[in-house]
Order: C-alpha cells, then sequence, then structure tokens
C-alpha cells in the first residue's frame, strides 16, 4: 500500500482484528467451574508456583457473566448438566471453553449411567485437555494454545471465510497419521 | 416481572416445586419491579439458593437458606451433582483395579480412600498379618503425608472463602512441596492408586527419604508461619469464634467424626482407639480443643499437621532400617510390585518380564490370569476403617467368591458430617454459613461417589 511511508514517525499500523484479539487473549476471565479432583489442579495452577496471573487469569470470575473462559474441571453428572449449560448461557460473548481432564473431554474411565459422555454433548468445546487430573502445567499450556486461538481469530465476514476454510480443511484431512499433503 | 410465571422448557431452578405463596423467579428481571412486587405481598421471608456453582461451597454442594433478613431460619442441603457411579463401577473390575476407583472418591485424600479399601480386602482374605512390614510403614507414611496435604487444601480454601487469598497462597504452595513426594514416590501427584491389596505398587525410589528428610525440615516453619498469619489474626477471630457452634450431644447424635468432633474435646480418632497397618507403635497425640466451634476446628488441624509430621519423621527412621518385600509374598495375590520405567512409561520390570517370556511359560500363564482376571477372594463380607482427615472413612466389601466384588460401599465422613450443616447454620448469620460449610470441609467427590 505504501501507506507507512507517508506517514510521520511515531505510528503504529494495525487492524482492528489484531487488536481485538491481543486485547481479548491478554486478560481471560475464567468462571469458577470447579467440579472435582480437576478443580484442585485449577486452582493449584493459580498457585505462586504456577500462577496464571502472569497471563491475567488470576481474577477467576465468581459470576459467570463477567467471564470468559469456562474451564469444565472434572465429571459432569447427569445432575450437574443443566446447571452447567445455564452457567455457560449466562456468560456473555465471546466465550471459550477447555474440557479439562478425560472426564470433562469424554466421560474417562466413568463410562457409566451417571456421568456426561464428554461435555461437548452440552457446550462447544475449544480446548481438550487429557490427564486424570492433568498438572497445572498441561493446563497452563491448554491455555496458551487458547490464547493463539484468540488471538487468530478473525471477525465479521472473515470470520465466516476462516471458519469455512477451517471446516473444509478438516474434510479433507486423512485419517492416517504421518501422511503428507492431507490437509489442502 | 410477573408474580409467577409458566415454564414451558425444563428449568434445573424451576420455581413450581415451591407450593404455597407467592414465587419470584429473579434471574435478570428488573429488581425494581421485583421488590415492589414483593412488598404488596408484605412477606419478608427470603428463600435463597447457593450453589451447585458457587465459589464458596467447597465444590458442587446445593445450599437452599430460608432468610428471615440476615438470619437463617432454614438450612437444607442439596447433594448429588457429582455423583459418578464408582462404587457400581467397582462390580465390574477386579478386586486390584477397585483402587483406581475408590482413590478418586475423595480427591484431596486418596491415599486413605486405597488404604480403607485394601485394608477391607485383605480382612476378606484373611491375610492381614501378611502384609510385609516395610509395606505397612510406607503406608503409615504415605497417610499421613496425604493427611498433611488435605489439611492444607482445607484451610487454604478456607481462607480464600472468607476472603483471604494470601492464605490460600500459602496452603498451596506448602501443598505443593507435598505433592512434590506424592510424585517422587508414586509416580502421581493426585489419584495415584498407590496402595493395593497385599502391599503397595512399588517400593520407594532410592532418594525418596533424603527427600522426605528435607521436606520434615521445612515444613514446621512453613506451618508456623500460617499459624502466624491466622492464629491471632482478629479478623480471622472475628468469623470463626463462636461460629458454627456444634457440642459433643450434637455430634454424637449426628455421627459426625474427624476434626469436628475433636474440637468438642473428644479424643476420637481411630488411629488410637482401633488401631491399624501398626499405628499403635508410633508415638503421637491426639489433637482436641473444647470450643466446639469453627476456631477450635482449625486449631486441631493445625496440631495434627505437626502430629503428623512426627509420625512420618517416625516413619522414615524405620524405613531406613527395615527392608524387605512390599508386596505379599503370596504369588497368587501379589501383584508384581517390581516396577521400574522404561522408554514407554512405569511398568514391569525387566527381571520380571525376562522370567515370564524367557524361562517359564507357568510363570506367564499365572501372570496373564493375574492380570486379566484377576485373584478370587471367598464369598463373605468385612468392614474396615480408618481415619481420614475428614472423619471415620469405612469400607463395606461384599464378595461372592469371584473376582470382582459384588458390592462395595464406602461410608464417606464428608456425607455424614454434611448432615450438621442445618444444626450449625440455622440461627445463625448468612455470612457465617461459609464458615460452617468450611469447617467441616465436605468434598463432594467423596460425598456423592
Amino acid at each position: 500500500m505504501g501507506l507507512e511511508e507517508k506517514l510521520p514517525s511515531g505510528f503504529l499500523l494495525t487492524t482492528v482484528e489484531q487488536v481485538a484479539g491481543w486485547a481479548r487473549a491478554s486478560s481471560v476471565w475464567p468462571a469458577t467451574f470447579g467440579l472435582a479432583c480437576c478443580a484442585i489442579e485449577m486452582m493449584a495452577t493459580g498457585d505462586p508456583r504456577h500462577d496464571f496471573s502472569r497471563w491475567g487469569m488470576e481474577r477467576a470470575s465468581a459470576t459467570p457473566r463477567q467471564a470468559d473462559l469456562m474451564i469444565v474441571a472434572g465429571r459432569v453428572s447427569q445432575k450437574m448438566a443443566p446447571v452447567l449449560r445455564q452457567v455457560y448461557d449466562q456468560m456473555t460473548e465471546p466465550k471459550w471453553v477447555i474440557a479439562m481432564g478425560v472426564c470433562a473431554s469424554s466421560g474417562g474411565m466413568f463410562n457409566n449411567y451417571a456421568i456426561v459422555q464428554g461435555v461437548d454433548h452440552i457446550v462447544p468445546v475449544d480446548i481438550y485437555l487429557p490427564g486424570c487430573p492433568p498438572r497445572p502445567e498441561m493446563l497452563l499450556d491448554a491455555i496458551l494454545k487458547l490464547h493463539d486461538k484468540i488471538r487468530n481469530t478473525k471477525l465479521g465476514a472473515q470470520r465466516e471465510r476462516q471458519i469455512a476454510e477451517l471446516e473444509e480443511a478438516k474434510r479433507r484431512q486423512l485419517p492416517l497419521l504421518g501422511q503428507s499433503g492431507g490437509a489442502a | 416481572m410477573s408474580p409467577s410465571t409458566k415454564y414451558t422448557e425444563y428449568d434445573a431452578y424451576a420455581a413450581e416445586e415451591a407450593f404455597e405463596g407467592k414465587v419470584f423467579d429473579v434471574s435478570g428481571q428488573d429488581w425494581d419491579q421485583v421488590v415492589s412486587a414483593a412488598e404488596d405481598l408484605g412477606d419478608e421471608r427470603l428463600v435463597v439458593n447457593m450453589g451447585p456453582q458457587h465459589p464458596s461451597t467447597h465444590g458442587v454442594l446445593r445450599l437452599i437458606l430460608t432468610l428471615d433478613g440476615e438470619t437463617v431460619t432454614e438450612c437444607r442441603v442439596g447433594i448429588g451433582y457429582l455423583h459418578t457411579g464408582i462404587e457400581k463401577n467397582m462390580e465390574f473390575r477386579t478386586w486390584t483395579q477397585g483402587t483406581t476407583f475408590c482413590t478418586r472418591m475423595d480427591y484431596l485424600s486418596p491415599i486413605f480412600n486405597e488404604t480403607a479399601y485394601c485394608l477391607g480386602v485383605e480382612k476378606l482374605l484373611g491375610i492381614e498379618d501378611q502384609i510385609p512390614e516395610r509395606a505397612q510403614i510406607i503406608r503409615v507414611m504415605m497417610m499421613e503425608l496425604n493427611r498433611i496435604s488435605s489439611h492444607l487444601v482445607a484451610i487454604a480454601t478456607f481462607g480464600l472463602e472468607l476472603g483471604a487469598s494470601t492464605v490460600m497462597l500459602n496452603g498451596f504452595i506448602d501443598r505443593e512441596h507435598t505433592l512434590d513426594l506424592f510424585e517422587e514416590i508414586t509416580g502421581l501427584r493426585m489419584n495415584m492408586a498407590y496402595v493395593r491389596p497385599g502391599g503397595v505398587a512399588q517400593d520407594l525410589p532410592s532418594g525418596a527419604l533424603s527427600k522426605i528428610r528435607d521436606y520434615l525440615d521445612r515444613m514446621p516453619k512453613r506451618i508456623q508461619a500460617l499459624r502466624k498469619l491466622m492464629d491471632d489474626n482478629p479478623v480471622y477471630l472475628a468469623r470463626t469464634k463462636d461460629i458454627a457452634y456444634l457440642d459433643l450431644t450434637g455430634c454424637m447424635a449426628l455421627g459426625v467424626t474427624g476434626p469436628v468432633l475433636r474440637a468438642t474435646g473428644l479424643p476420637w480418632d481411630l488411629r488410637k482407639s482401633q488401631p491399624y497397618c501398626g499405628y499403635e507403635t508410633y508415638d503421637f497425640e491426639v489433637a482436641t480443643e473444647d470450643t466446639c466451634d469453627v476456631y477450635g476446628r482449625y486449631l486441631v488441624r493445625m496440631r495434627e499437621m505437626e502430629e503428623s509430621l512426627k509420625i512420618v519423621e517416625q516413619c522414615v527412621d524405620r524405613l531406613h532400617s527395615v527392608k524387605g518385600p512390599v508386596m505379599i509374598e503370596d504369588k497368587k495375590i501379589g501383584w508384581p510390585a517390581q516396577l521400574a520405567i522404561g522408554a514407554d512409561g512405569m511398568g514391569n520390570s525387566p527381571r520380571h518380564i525376562a522370567h515370564i517370556m524367557g524361562t517359564s511359560m507357568e510363570a506367564l500363564i499365572h501372570h496373564f490370569k493375574l492380570v486379566t482376571e484377576g485373584f478370587r477372594v471367598p464369598a463373605g463380607q468385612a468392614y474396615a476403617a480408618i481415619e481420614a482427615p475428614r472423619g471415620e472413612l469405612g469400607v463395606h466389601v461384599v464378595s461372592d467368591g469371584g473376582t470382582r466384588p459384588y458390592r462395595v460401599h464406602f461410608r464417606d465422613p464428608s456425607f455424614t458430617n454434611l448432615q450438621a450443616v442445618p444444626a450449625m447454620c440455622e440461627g445463625g448469620m448468612v455470612a457465617d454459613v461459609i464458615a460452617a460449610v468450611a469447617s467441616i470441609d465436605p468434598v463432594m467427590g467423596g460425598v456423592d461417589r
């Protein structure tokens, strides 16, 4: 474009998308949705050793209305499922979900009458985090990956195209590992 | 909003459950309208739902409080939001695999769940006096370390719920140090499945004892630091002294055990009164207080941590001299306990693999049968109880003679103690409900199982 050359010094050009993504990713407030064992590890992620306030996340939001991120930490029972959905509905857009631990991701070892076999039956999930329970370091890794996703989210019409592209890429992906050129 | 709203869809908080009076379901409407409509009725009674998703209820506990102003007139406890079907799942796994499930019940005291279950199974098998001494010492040591980490979380979350995040940060960093030891010894921070019927999963790794010694040197100062922060803190005292009073009579009537009972002055501790795992040979005291309030329960927990450190020290001394196997000699029951770390993670030691794959066909068959099918337990039933951080943890195991439990039921202290919540809260202020629940320290994984 050459616009940069015509500007006086001291100006920085960026896009609305990048600013919005940077701002959103810099201070994600998690809703406190601790359920079981994983909740203890989620709290341990806030302790002085792991300290997720380094990413502006120490303000674990007691009210879902001020939260951006729901970390579903633990097994979701059939009785808890409607409550979980209600809390998710109360969160304002944009919002993200991490399914922490195998129970939230897929039901894990509790393949029985009581446990919802994966929280993605109830709410859309952005990151599946395995482990029983995952270490705090693993949760931090999941959070950083989510930050990357938030930062690179497109807006408006671009977003629709991004979703279509991602869907197409997934559709064309070959199921076998190690095969190159699968995702065109 | 209108005083009565018809719900067409399923609503978890449906107002139709109420059967008398007008119901105002307040979820995002104009507050002024609600207040004016309530004023017209002249009814001061307010029913507040607290939980199951609430930052101060110790997990997914639901409390339904009836308030008159700020005074709680009725308190009902709703549980079951974390029901996992663990007891049912255990009926479809071998006796050894059961430890993997029961360790996830009360997730703050996994070693206690495993030990209680294994003591029950060992009672049914009639092998209580064949458990190697080293295994018993390791069990005691792990239980006492677990008691410290559990009490630390109890006090840390208690501080957090009263609004003191300094307490929470201090408690959790000390817990991390304890979990480092668990990771060193068992390979996992939580949910270890380390205690198995017949012994423990593997011996201590080299260097573990010196790490525990370092921990024992550091920990008393850390507990002192926590005490310095809380013991005489005027804000803390105002929130805990004479709050949630429950005396000995009340505790006995409700079946309450653990620190809540010991804070009434009764030194009831199963480690002393019905010793198991050789607790009668250790030198320690039972911490008691006579204040019957939240502050007394806190002091009991602090003293118990100090006593636990004493027991761990005695275990370390013994482990230096007591050598030998950590799994029962009987090969028909004892899972191979000589594990080793390979390229693909933890597994049976190369020596054991060489033996079953290279030299003895019978050993291979035996290993295959033990691992896939498991051992058989004579038909009958047994009850074993231990002193968990929250009180008496009992297990009732029933066998029909097969390789899987017919029924396993746990008497979890959190569940029993939780029924004391109305007795503690009713008549008090609504803000003290938080302190009352936190002083019981219920773990919902144990309550609902």
